[in-house]
Order: structure tokens, then sequence, then C-alpha cells
């Protein structure tokens, strides 16, 4: 199942937290994140590593990065 | 196609930002910045405040220009590597009050965290109180962020709007060009200056512009931020921006050392004072400001070089903070807490309270 977050505009540590409620539901095996600003990719990114997640994708549309997290 | 990683935003990038501004923290004291003071955000902008004649507290007068530095240095790097968005509309008139009651706190310790955590290099025990009621406040925070609270989403506005608090810095920075310090005048043109005191402390203009800038330059790349550092280990364990922060607080230990700057002990401490009860609440009552806010004073200043008007505005609230702060007779001094400082923190307490408890909005 795939869960998709979006945190378009919101800032530290919201993006975050989303993310981390997600993989925590543990209904997901992928969970897409919209984010618009690199500080929070690369904190949800992160995020998701220590968790045991790995990023799959990374695409970018303008101004905004779309992060596809697979788990395990 | 993954982006080429960011190398500032690794392990070791947040940790070399740590060292770097540790470093030049500690050596802007030698270049004649305040003891434990080379880098304070919280007192830099209240120093503007005074310089600007919003109040008039002689001692603490002076154009800070580490600040503009912070701003112009994030701008710039926001530029070079694209991250330049310019942003607004979260819950701005919050985040005035947030930064208005976190000067407050962070003036009835002596410090923001930056400043707490120079202070401890520096030998200072006192500020073992004020960072543990950092991290108190910040836990508080985390709980709130746990119940729900959040600002709510910036909306992306235009180029123009992203540019106002740079070029507030600018003009800052022209004005100090045109009306320079004097040594021994309290004021030149419109500029109010300290000719004693720690206002009267600074390293020469052109050595603290450029510090300012590369810790901001830096601090964007890294998102460098001393309140994050506490916030994410107690809500996610996660210990990636500590790493800075105590990089921070080491490298600054070592070039105390190195220099002389080293003084261990609890009395006759540089601006500071013993009142360890309103050490802790003052910071307790920064921790959670900062925290409700999203970051600290530093990271603000960062945040709004890199076009986020609502950490312009949370600056603002600062810089008004810090005049209240001083007019009210809030902010302690090395004698002790100010007239009116015990029921300052009490009210910063209650306002962030009621917005903890009230800002919620379902983000999923």
């Amino acid at each position: 199942m795939t869960t998709t977050i979006d945190a378009r505009g919101l800032s530290c540590p919201q993006p975050v937290m989303l993310t981390l409620a997600a993989i925590k539901a543990g209904e997901a095996d992928e969970i897409i994140v919209l984010v618009d600003n690199e500080a929070s990719r690369e904190n949800v990114c992160r995020a998701a590593g220590n968790r045991g997640w790995t990023v799959a994708n990374l695409s970018d549309q303008g101004d905004e990065t779309r992060i596809t997290l697979n788990k395990g | 196609m993954a982006k080429i990683r960011n190398i500032m935003a690794g392990r070791w990038g947040i940790i070399g930002a740590g060292i770097f501004i540790g470093a030049l923290a500690a050596l802007l004291q030698k270049f004649g910045n305040p003891g434990n003071m080379g880098v304070c955000v919280a007192c830099f902008e209240r120093d503007i405040a005074g310089a600007l004649g919003l109040h008039r507290a002689e001692v603490v007068q002076y154009l800070r220009p580490e600040v503009m530095g912070f701003v112009l240095g994030s701008l710039l790097a926001a530029y070079l590597f694209r991250e330049f968005r310019p942003r607004l509309g979260s819950a701005p008139i919050v985040r005035f009050v947030l930064g208005f009651f976190a000067m407050i706190g962070a003036l009835v310790f002596l410090g923001c965290p930056w400043r707490a955590a120079l202070r401890l290099a520096g030998g200072d025990g006192s500020a073992i109180f004020g960072l543990l009621g950092l991290v108190a406040g910040i836990w508080l925070g985390t709980l709130f962020l746990k119940g729900g609270y959040n600002l709510g989403r910036s909306q992306s506005t235009q180029s123009a709007a992203g540019w106002l608090m740079p070029l507030f810095m600018l003009g800052m920075l022209a004005l100090l060009m045109i009306f320079p310090a004097i040594p021994g005048a309290s004021k030149n043109g419109v500029l109010w200056f300290s000719v004693k005191g720690p206002g009267a402390m600074h390293a020469p203009l052109l050595v603290s512009l450029g510090a300012g800038l590369a810790i901001g330059f830096i601090a964007q790349r890294s998102r460098f931020c001393t309140m994050g550092a506490i916030r994410d280990f107690v809500l996610f364990r996660q210990t990636h921006l500590l790493g800075g922060f105590i990089a921070l607080i080491v490298t600054a230990l070592v070039v105390n050392l190195l220099v002389g700057q080293f003084h261990p002990g609890f009395e006759g401490q540089p601006v500071a004072h013993t009142m360890q009860f309103w050490n802790f609440a003052g910071m307790l009552l920064s921790g959670l400001a900062f925290c409700l806010a999203g970051g600290c004073p530093g990271r603000q200043l960062f945040l709004a070089g890199e076009g986020d008007g609502d950490a312009a505005v949370f600056v603002l609230g600062m810089v008004a903070g810090a005049a209240v702060s001083h007019n009210f007779g809030l902010a302690s001094s090395p004698a002790g807490i100010g007239p009116y400082g015990m029921q300052g923190v009490a009210v910063g307490l209650l306002a962030s309270l009621f917005i903890g408890f009230s800002m919620r909005k379902k983000m999923a």
C-alpha cells in the first residue's frame, strides 16, 4: 500500500513527524512525501533512513521534490 | 534522478559547521567582542535595538555586524545553491509573539542557546542551569508538537518579500558605514553607541562582518540549529544536529583554553548572574518559544536570509522583545534579574502555553 504525505509549505519538524507517523502506522510499504524545500528533503530522507527505509526515488517538479520511500 | 547530495548536510558537514562556529566565536572574543559572547544572537539583536534607540540601556547599544552577516551570508548561500525560496504566511503574528517572549527569557538568563554554549565553554558554571532550562523548555515544546501543535503552511510569494529582511540588514550596514562608532561618543548621526559595558566591546567592523557572513553561509548549508539539536534528539532520538551543537561547545572550549579565555567558576563571570533558578526559568521560556517557532534565534536569521518571511517576523519580534525588556526592567544584569524579570518570565510562559495549547491543525 502507498501512503502519500503532502508536506509542502510545512517547516521542520512537521515533514519528519508526518513521515515517521506513517512509518509507525505500519500500513504502508511505500510512502511518497511531497516537500518544497531542501532542508525538509534532507530531513525526511535522513529520518526514514534511520528507521531502515530506503529512498527509492527523488523527482523534482519545479521547486518541489517528490520523495519515494520504500520499506526495507 | 537523485540530486547531488549537499555535502554540508551530512554528519561531517554539521560537525564541521559546529567546529567552525565555535572557533570563530571564541576568536571574536579575542578580537574584542564581550566575554563568552563571541556570538550571541539574542544579545546582538538586543544591542541592535539599543543602537536604533528602541531602548536606552546605555551599556548595550551597538549595531552588531555579525547579525547582518548571518542574514546576508545565508542569502548568498541560498542563491548560489538555488535554495532561495520566498515564502510567508504561517501564523506571522504568533511567530512575532514567540520571538518577543523568547527574547525576554533569553535576557533574564543573559544569552541565547549559542551564548549558553559559549558561556559553558568559557567556564561559566551558571550556564549549566541555563542549558538545563533550555532542554526543559524544548522538551515542553515537543509535548505540544506530539499533541498536534503546528503553525500551518506557508505560501510561496514574490522574491521581493523574501528580500525585505536582507535589505533591512543591508540598510543597517549602510547606517553603520555612514555613522561608525567614534571612541568615547554615545551617538553618531542616527545611531546610539555604548561608551562602556558590553556594547562598547566589539571586534573591528570588517572582522565581525566577515565572521558573520562566513557563519551565515555555512549555517545555511548545514541547517545548523541549536534548538533543533535538542528537539530532534528528544523527539526522534536523532543526533544529527546535536553533533553540530556539541562540536561548537568542544571547539570553543579548546580555543578558549589555547588563548587563555577559560576561567572556570560561578562568580564574577562576564555578563552573567548567579541567580540559578532564574537562569533556568529564563531559558525554559526561551527554549519553549524557540521550539514552538521551529528554530533557535540563529536559525531564524538564516531562514530569513533564504527568503522565509515568517522567520523574519520572528526576528522582528525578538528585537521588539529586547526593547521592551530593557524599557520595562525585565532584563537581567550581572547584579541579578531586573525588577520585573520574574513577571516577564511568568507572562511569557503563560503566552507560550496559550499558543501551545491553541495552535492545532490537522495536517495529514
